[in-house]
């Protein structure tokens, strides 16, 4: 029996494995959200009722998104690899899990934002209209404005599905906290890690998860006005 | 100045419109009433550039607009403001920020645009409310922006759909007045779709009755109450039978509908005077059709000159509907 790991060094491995996850996550939650919203954009605006609806379009749209999203997360990682490496010049390390992340990530962010906003009611869409308002105009100002609040916890959601997601970098050398806690606590015994990854975990969702909820409040401007 | 000719418009095998013809001269009021179903929505869906008519031609100051598309459309939008039936501004938007909107569609620049918005505020009496958001606004003061909305880019035609629906009658008087300051100070055409008969007696100078997707009643409210076949008179004029009369105790009963101060307040005790005739008012009453005081009279006359003080009422102006009590003393 080997004596526990010292704190000090617990530290420093959280520190780094936690750079590495926020890198991960960061980095793939901007390319999600900046493929994933004007993907869900485009699935709404096909869609029935919506404001340029293309039967055609919306299903082949539709079809590619679930497909996407039935996808395992582990599968893409692997399928992904050479992928990978055309666009980021290699298959293993924090980076080239970028790619496998953002690319499960995009269908997902594309239907919750499609959800949130087919909510707009359709009488406030119409009112826009007849103010000829383009169909950009009407995205930017009625579409999104109107369900920000809505569009920032369901990126706050993405964030904490893709710190899941990214538990399974390891299989590819990604590192992050999962892989923290999978390599260095469980398969070698250490539970000092294993129960400190696993905590800090839970604190860094919760604190991400309370960021994007105050963020989200402060956007929704039904709140706070001076009557 | 709007036109519409020969309107049809299904959905699904239902026809919503089945060749409406109207028209709304310019700088009126058209009130298009109807049961629910009648196709009333629809009509000013067409109008509005929301829905695309089967065929027929809608014309917007002469020009048919029913075939435009691309920018061509959007600008016909620009001319023709709407207040949508039900809730439709956008609540993360302050009441400034909405009645902006239209001026942001029009490339209006930003201090242009905040006066414009000023003069709306003021026109519907809400500037004391300009950085409140909808949901801080009551149901009357968010239609009254939705009205001030409608009217920021200066549209020549003002469509409204069910504005005071969801309204107490005492908020529905406050964005009625609103629709009439539209047309008496900004000189717009306005359309609009109601079931309550309340708002064609207060702003309407028109109106157009839709059953089943067609017109079957269409002219000025003024010369429909007169008429006493209208669905217009039926719905608007105080009832004449409320109290079951004596008939046989007069010589002629009589209805007679008067319209104007001129005629409701002179005409009766002048027609007495002429003929020397015993003339009572034993039913009906009086009302008011915007400015206009309207009353519909049951009389009952005595004297050997009934008759002919009939006939002279209805030569100066005022309408007699039926004699229930003829010159052969027989009810007709
Ligand atoms: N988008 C639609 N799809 C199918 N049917 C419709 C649609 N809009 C209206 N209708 C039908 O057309 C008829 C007229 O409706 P509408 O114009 O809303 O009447 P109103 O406003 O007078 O109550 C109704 O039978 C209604 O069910
Ligand atoms: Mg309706």
């Amino acid at each position: 029996m080997r004596s526990a790991t010292p704190w000090s060094d617990v530290l420093s491995y959280l520190v780094e494995a936690t750079g590495e996850t926020l890198y991960m996550v960061g980095v793939s939650t901007v390319i999600a959200t900046a493929f994933g919203v004007p993907l869900g954009v485009w699935l709404q605006l096909t869609a029935k009722g919506g404001l340029r609806p293309n039967p055609a379009v919306h299903r082949v749209l539709g079809f590619i998104t679930d497909l996407g999203r039935s996808m395992p997360f582990i599968v893409l990682l692997v399928a992904l690899t050479s992928v990978t490496r055309l666009i980021v010049g290699g298959s293993i390390g924090s980076t080239a899990v970028i790619v496998p992340l953002a690319v499960g990530a995009i269908p997902f962010v594309g239907r919750l934002v499609q959800n949130i906003l087919s909510e707009v009611h359709v009488t406030v869409v119409e009112a826009a209209v007849t103010t000829g308002a383009s169909t950009l105009r009407i995205v930017r100002s009625v579409l999104i404005r109107e369900s920000l609040p809505a569009l920032i916890n369901a990126i706050g959601v993405t964030v904490i599905a893709l710190i899941g997601y990214s538990a399974m970098a390891g299989v590819i050398g990604g590192g992050g906290l999962g892989d923290l806690a999978i390599r260095e606590g469980y398969q070698r015994f250490n539970d000092r890690i294993l129960w400190s990854t696993v905590a800090w975990l839970a604190v860094l969702t919760t604190l991400i998860q309370l960021g994007f909820t105050r963020a989200a409040r402060a956007s929704d401007r039904r709140r706070h006005a001076s009557v | 100045m709007i036109t519409v000719e020969n309107l049809t418009k299904s959905f699904q095998g239902v026809n919503a419109l089945n060749g409406v013809t109207l028209d709304v001269e310019a700088g009126t009021v058209l009130g298009v009433v109807g049961p629910s179903g009648a196709g009333k929505s629809t009509l000013a869906r067409c109008v509005a550039l929301l829905e695309r008519p089967d065929s027929g031609a809608i014309r917007v100051d002469g020009t048919d607009i029913t075939a435009l598309d691309g920018s061509a459309l959007r600008a016909a939008r620009r001319q023709i403001g709407v207040v949508p039936q039900g809730d439709s501004l956008l609540r993360q938007r302050t009441a400034a920020g909405n009645i902006a909107l239209p001026l942001e569609s029009a490339g209006v620049p930003g201090p242009q645009r905040r006066s414009r918005v000023g003069e709306l505020l003021d026109l519907v009496g809400l500037t004391d409310k300009a950085g409140a958001y909808p949901d801080q606004l009551s149901g009357g003061q968010r239609q009254r922006i939705a009205v001030a909305r409608a009217l920021a880019a200066n549209p020549s035609v003002l469509l409204a759909d069910e504005p005071t629906s969801a309204l107490d009658p005492e908020t529905t008087g406050s964005v009625l007045t609103v629709l009439d300051r539209a047309r008496a100070e900004l000189g717009v055409t306005v359309l609009v779709v109601t079931h309550d008969m309340g708002v064609v007696r207060k702003i309407c100078d028109d109106v157009a009755v839709l059953e089943q997707g067609r017109v079957v009643e269409h002219g000025k409210v003024l010369d429909l109450v007169s008429d006493a076949a209208s669905r217009t008179s039926g719905a608007l004029l105080p009832a004449v039978d409320l109290n079951p009369i004596n008939e046989s105790s007069y010589d002629r009963v009589a209805d007679v509908v008067l319209v104007g101060f001129a005629a409701v307040g002179a005409l009766l005790p002048e027609a007495s005077h002429r003929f020397g005739v015993e003339l009572n008012i034993v039913g009906g009453g009086l009302t008011r059709l915007g400015e206009t005081p309207v009353a519909r009279f049951r009389l009952g006359l005595n004297g050997e000159r009934s008759d002919s003080a009939l006939e002279w009422i209805s030569e100066a102006g005022g309408a007699v509907q039926r004699s229930l009590k003829g010159p052969q003393g027989v009810a007709a």
